[in-house]
């Protein structure tokens, strides 16, 4: 028997399983009889949430928050300002992931660089980029490497594709960041004081836990005492394990569950897990746009794979000016759970989706573009 | 960071390219008939369509056509949603050094197909040749002026109560070319939905439909055509979204890249405004043509100048403009 395409998706948009979980989450609501704030950390989460109207369907006491989780929404504009310094070089050829293409930074986005002559491509997925370098022989092809523990599996793929045949033109520059420290700043500071937020629960990311399995959430069930559960991408899915995460509260338990058990185990896929600590080791901050330096929260290629480091190579044409965010701009707050994209005044004002102001805007997976796209209708 | 550079966004038919034409064409060439802004121009006191169009579609040809058909398709349709007649026809050839006459020659025989479908002929044309790499391969621009056969359609003039029906299932056009330009091995016969639309129109106007609004949802999608009616006619378009007709590897496509199908190009697909009492009748003619046509909607007045989408689970959100970079030249 062949699996089609629509058997991975067309169960889990069941109008009629919707609604009878909208039904039991109405009910869990009820008896628990308190505000309970529920942070989807992934932007693929709130990209599901917002399309399918799932806030719609939630009790007046059940409130989503909108995680860090989208890797092009937390780019800080120094990294854009480095894309767009290597982009602009003659002999390279800058290579990158969807939607990064149109985060602005200082000097414009690397679609801008693309309009003033700079070669600046996008790929679906990273091994494209091998093509590319084959068909450009004289060029240098840098892979502007973005994304969570899901992508950087990839890349090191590629990576150990070039080493392997002795391709030369291929570079590298890495801004692969990890979830479960980030989460981490959201409960605790720096002195492990506890932070100010409204989180009760957190829903786990989808492909970021195929790889690193759920087992990375269990402080979070146990030392700060926030249910996990590792949720699928569907609006049943996500559901499903509102419900889950509701049930954990009415019954005192913090732990961490997985409900999108068709893809993720505890322990996650180890052969991916190699090939990330074969060629990375943690960096010791990564300045994440709207939340600031965290430590040990991204990846850098070691140093033995240096020679394949772009950062490295063309540091000294690379700026070092720190860019602020905008001064009316609430995207720290909105992913700490503190606003909503709709108590900030820039939002769909200044700040639109063709023009972003802050990091929440920049990416349909951010929480301000998919309040501005699919609107807040309640 | 303010933008001064022409960027590819500019050029997606959602709302960079409306900003666009707004800021730079219209303030420049305003003037009341150009201020309408409908698919073709209405001219000589409305007896006459008038529309031109540009066709730079990379690769050059694909699952059912190539860029000498869309060019046909694409002028002689601006025209019949018009309730125009497509009757004469310019052509202008702008053709990279190194083309292949065989090459060629397909792509003036597919014209010529069209043409007899429409019913119309060309009657002047231009053409160019230029050094290689100024221009891709070959750019074809198409011009053409229709005779009115059935007037007073205008995306002014939606009203409350009034359905919307589509007439295919979307997308197949934008799927096809992103399928070919990434080099997506497809499992079915997916092919683009490039077609003359004069002889459909002309049946649902024998038929004695009263059509309010009609467009054909080429670059922007079905959401461009349903945004700009709710917008020019300062009502809501409230769209049933499990009734919109979307095939299977279309929907396999949006899935798998992200886009919705109602942000993809077609290009022999429209969508129609009726009064109720004539969706029925109108559906019945459609279908004829293609079993896959549909209701998807009405008008109302809840969110005005909005698109809504209604879930299946009783949920709904804005359908709006499509924006950014979806996928350069298409058409």
């Amino acid at each position: 028997m062949s699996i089609e395409l629509k058997n991975l998706y067309d169960d889990f948009r069941d109008a009629k399983t919707i609604k009878a979980y909208a039904k039991q989450i109405a009910k869990d609501a009820k008896e628990l009889n308190r505000s309970i704030g529920i942070m989807e950390v992934c932007g693929g989460h709130t990209h599901t949430i917002m399309k399918y109207g799932l806030p719609q369907l939630m009790p007046a006491n059940i409130h989503f928050i909108h995680g860090p989780g989208c890797p092009v929404c937390i780019m800080p504009k120094e990294k854009i300002d480095h894309a767009y310094t290597l982009a602009m070089q003659q002999d390279i050829i800058l290579v990158t992931l969807g939607d990064m293409i149109k985060v602005p930074g200082s000097h414009g986005s690397l679609q801008d660089a693309r309009a003033k002559g700079a070669d600046v491509r996008f790929v679906y997925s990273p091994i494209d980029v091998l093509k590319i370098a084959k068909e450009n022989p004289d060029k240098k092809v840098i892979f502007f490497a973005i994304g969570f523990e899901t992508t950087t599996p990839m890349t090191a793929a590629l990576l150990e594709s070039v080493i392997k045949n002795n391709i030369k033109n291929v570079l590298f520059y890495i801004n692969h960041v990890t979830v479960p420290e980030v989460m981490t700043t959201l409960m605790v500071d720096g002195e492990n004081r506890p932070v100010e937020n409204k989180i009760d629960a957190f829903l786990g990311p989808s492909h970021v836990s195929v790889i690193t399995g759920s087992e990375i959430y269990e402080p979070f069930a146990s030392i700060y005492k926030k249910p996990v559960v590792v949720s699928g991408f569907e609006p049943v899915d996500v559901m499903q394990s509102i419900h889950m995460i509701l049930k954990q509260l009415l019954e005192g338990r913090s732990e961490v569950e997985v409900q999108y058990a068709r893809a993720v185990e505890k322990g996650g896929n180890k052969r991916a897990q190699e090939l990330i600590n074969k060629y990375f080791e943690k960096a010791p901050l990564f300045s994440w746009r709207g939340l600031g330096k965290v430590p040990k929260s991204s990846w850098q290629l070691k140093d033995e794979f240096a020679s394949y480091d772009a950062e490295k190579i063309y540091t000294s044409i690379l700026p070092t000016q720190e860019c602020q965010d905008h001064k009316l701009c609430r995207c720290g707050d909105i992913l700490k759970g503190l606003a909503t994209p709709t108590d900030c005044t820039v939002f769909g004002k200044l700040c639109k989706p063709n023009n972003p102001v802050g990091s929440c805007m920049v990416s349909s997976e951010g929480a301000c573009s998919a309040y501005y796209r699919y609107g807040n209708i309640k | 960071m303010k933008i001064n550079t022409i960027n590819l966004a500019h050029g997606n038919g959602g709302s960079e390219s409306k900003e666009l034409v707004e800021t730079f064409f219209y303030s420049a060439f305003g003037n009341s008939i150009l201020n309408k802004s409908e698919d073709a121009a209405l001219i000589e006191n409305g007896k006459l369509a008038f529309t031109t169009d540009s066709f730079t579609v990379n690769p050059l040809s694909f699952a059912g056509g190539n860029i000498g058909k869309l060019a046909i398709c694409g002028t002689c349709n601006d025209l019949a949603v018009m309730g125009a007649k497509p009757k004469y026809i310019s052509i202008a050839f702008m053709i990279e050094e190194g083309f292949s006459f065989d090459e060629l020659r397909q792509i003036i025989k597919s014209m010529r197909d069209e043409l007899e479908k429409n019913d119309a002929i060309v009657v002047c044309g231009d053409t160019k040749v230029v050094p290689k790499g100024n221009v891709d391969k070959l750019f074809i621009n198409t011009t053409g002026i229709g005779e009115i056969y059935y007037s007073g359609i205008s995306a002014s003039n939606l009203k409350e109560g009034m359905s919307i029906l589509i007439s295919r299932d979307i997308g197949a056009h934008g799927a096809v070319i992103f399928a070919a330009r990434e080099g997506m091995e497809l499992s079915s016969e997916l092919k683009s939905d490039c077609a003359s639309l004069y002889p459909q129109v002309k049946s649902i106007v024998d038929a004695g439909v009263k059509i309010v609004a009609l467009r054909d949802a080429t670059r922007g999608g079905v959401a461009a055509v349903l945004n700009e009616w709710a917008s020019s006619s300062g009502i809501t378009i409230e769209i049933d979204e499990a009734s919109i007709p979307v095939c299977d590897e279309v929907y396999g496509i949006c899935e798998l890249l992200g886009f919705e199908a109602t942000a993809l190009a077609n290009e022999g697909t429209f969508v129609l405004a009726v009064p109720s009492e004539d969706a029925q009748k109108a559906l019945d003619i459609l279908r004829k043509t293609h079993e896959s046509s549909a209701i998807i909607g009405s008008v109302n007045g809840t969110y005005k100048g909005k698109v809504i989408l209604k879930s299946s689970w009783g949920t709904q959100r804005f359908l709006d403009l499509p924006t950014g970079e979806l996928l350069p030249r298409i058409c």
